[in-house]
């Protein structure tokens, strides 16, 4: 079954292209790699898909629903939740507050009690327990992202985007949280991640989708888009970067 | 006993609000009365705006708008449809709520600044339609014909005693609803929106409808208030109805006692109050007192931005639970 379908998306902002004709079908339960250079539309097409954007072509198709155009609320309350990269905590409330926001206005729409459990649930999960009743504001940036994706996790979506949840976090932290993902996934939730940690990414994700300057240049398994020649060459502006996709590929 | 805990909150906030109530009661004196009255009316004005600038984090400099619009609904219903008291202030209440919620269709959109500036517009405009709207008295007001107050307990003081004891319990009704709010899925909606409204749009948050509703709410009091305080001082002007300056203390009471609690707003009402009476009559403040207040305003914001009640809640973890 096909979850999302990204229909000729292009968004512009004034002048510029920031993403032209992306088209992409998303089985569910699939973990979607979304890989590019920095400002090639990443971000911007998950603004797109969850409403933050109108785009300025194409639909957005999401459980066989036409969401084009919607509010993010009604996006968000669909199952659709998302991470921030420049994270967005609710600085004076407790991390546990932040993710019962999640839970009340998400999909399910739970009350307080109701929310509260699946807050105490999701921080166990995600390993925040020590911090639940630390102010947002006061975590490091590592806890802030755990609290990012336990937000999303909590208003159980179908759909969970992820943008750049590895960066800023040490090695192990990285091992950590790609586990965590997989956990998600097995959960039956389907995901699009955005990363620029490539092993990481090549190595918990089904597909691969490459964009570049707003162009959608290639999709495939990690392997695939790994050697594909037009990945390479986007990636030559950074050629370490280039280096470390097509080492990571072996 | 374990409700008890659960609701200490609002008990202690309720207990604040009695022990001031009982001060005139016991000794029985106007004058006491009367300083009480204006306490806990700062009380459960600051108490109502808090809704919206504690909780949502908008700042409504015209609230005033609010409190004189309901007034002269009321007011005009009790001086010439002879309404009685009860009554008129529900309909002054209701004229604000609705007022509240077409304008909060209309500017709520706008943040930050541009709402504040927003809200002032507003209040200059309705002051000018009234003064110059005939049924309302134009600039002259409408008065009350004192026979009335005998509707009220027999005479003038009956009335005046009565109108202290309304205030009372209308004021703890307002604190009902902003703890009931403070502690509910709306309100925490509320606090999002207040964190980042982006984000809480984001993660389901409603914002136009929360925010309006609580606009709304925040309005429907001073409304109410509106009525009861001109009832009692028996007529209405346009100048003291919409007052900005009031506006601007109640914003000076919510952060001073700590905006976004459901306790800060009743200290730093009645706080307010107090100190305000005390600088009436000390000759060297009573013609400086509003700079006083713009004072106040500038060393809270710059020092204790989260007012007493934040800052004690700061200092010490384990109070939170009961002061909320
Ligand atoms: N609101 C906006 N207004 C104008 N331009 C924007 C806006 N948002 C993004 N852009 C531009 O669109 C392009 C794509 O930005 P986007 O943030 O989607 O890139 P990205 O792939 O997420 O990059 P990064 O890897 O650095 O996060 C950039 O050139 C950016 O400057
Ligand atoms: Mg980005």
């Amino acid at each position: 079954m096909i979850i999302l379908q990204v229909e000729g998306v292009g968004k512009q902002f004034g002048g510029l292209q920031a993403l032209s004709n992306v088209t992409v079908d998303l089985p569910q339960g699939e973990i979607l790699g979304l890989i590019g250079p920095n400002g090639a539309g990443k971000t911007t097409l998950f603004n797109v898909i969850n409403g933050v954007y109108e785009p300025s072509d194409g639909r957005i198709i999401f459980n066989g629903k036409d969401i084009t155009g919607l509010k993010t609320y009604d996006v968000a309350r669909l199952g659709l939740a998302r991470t921030h990269q420049i994270v967005r905590p609710l600085n004076e409330l407790t991390v546990r507050e932040n993710v019962i926001v999640g839970a009340c206005f998400g999909r399910e729409d739970h009350g307080l009690a109701a929310a509260g459990a699946i807050a105490d649930e999701v921080i166990e999960f995600i390993g925040l327990s020590v911090r639940t009743d630390q102010l947002a504001g006061s975590l490091n940036i590592g806890q802030k992202k755990r609290l990012e994706m336990a937000r999303a996790l909590a208003a159980r979506p179908y759909l969970l985007l992820l943008d750049e949840v590895l960066a800023g976090l040490n090695p192990s932290e990285i091992a950590g949280m790609v586990e965590i993902v997989r956990k998600i996934r097995d959960r039956g939730i389907t995901i699009i991640m955005i990363e620029h940690v490539m092993h990481a990414v090549m190595n918990v994700s089904d597909r691969m989708f490459v964009l570049d300057y707003g162009q959608q240049i290639a999709i495939g398994t990690p392997e695939e888009v790994a050697n594909d020649p037009k990945v390479i060459e986007a990636y030559l502006g950074d050629p370490e970067l280039a280096e470390r996709l097509m080492s990571d590929a072996d | 006993m374990n409700g008890l805990r659960k609701y200490s909150g609002l008990i202690l906030a309720i207990v604040v609000v009695l022990a001031l109530v009982a001060w005139p009661t016991i000794n029985g004196k106007d004058i006491t009365r009367e300083v009480v009255f204006t306490m806990i009316l700062s009380v459960a004005l600051a108490s109502s705006l808090n809704i919206l600038l504690g909780y949502t984090g908008y700042v409504s400099f015209g609230h005033v708008v609010f409190f004189g619009l309901g007034g002269y609904v009321g007011f005009y219903l009790m001086a010439v449809q002879n309404w009685s008291l009860w009554p008129a202030m529900l309909a002054g209440g209701v004229a604000s709520g609705t007022l509240a919620f077409f304008l909060g269709k209309a500017i709520l959109r706008l943040r930050g600044g541009y709402f504040a500036l927003a809200t002032i517009g507003v209040n200059e405009a309705v002051r000018a339609f009234i003064n110059n709207y005939k049924p309302f008295g134009g600039p002259v007001g409408l008065s009350l014909n004192f026979s009335v107050y005998q509707n009220y307990g027999g005479g003038a003081r009956e009335a005046l005693w009565l109108s202290f004891y309304m205030l009372a319990a209308l004021t703890i009704l307002v604190i009902i609803v902003s703890y009931a709010v403070r502690t509910s899925k709306f309100g925490l909606g509320l606090l999002a929106i207040r964190e980042d409204e982006d984000a809480a749009e984001i993660m389901g948050v409603r914002a136009p409808n929360a925010k309006t509703w609580a606009y709304v709410l925040s309005a429907i009091f001073p409304g109410i208030l509106g009525v009861l305080f001109f009832f009692k001082n028996g007529n209405i002007e346009p100048a003291p109805a919409f007052r900005l300056q009031l506006s601007i203390e109640m914003i000076v009471m919510v952060m001073l006692g700590g905006q976004g609690t459901v306790l800060g707003p009743i200290l730093g009402g009645a706080g307010y109050q107090r100190f305000r009476g005390f600088l009436l009559t000390n000759p060297l403040f009573k013609n400086i007192q509003l700079a006083v207040a713009g004072f106040l305003l500038l060393i809270i914001v710059l020092f204790i931005p989260a007012g007493i009640i934040g800052w004690v809640r700061n200092r010490f973890p384990k109070l939170r639970r009961v002061l909320q």
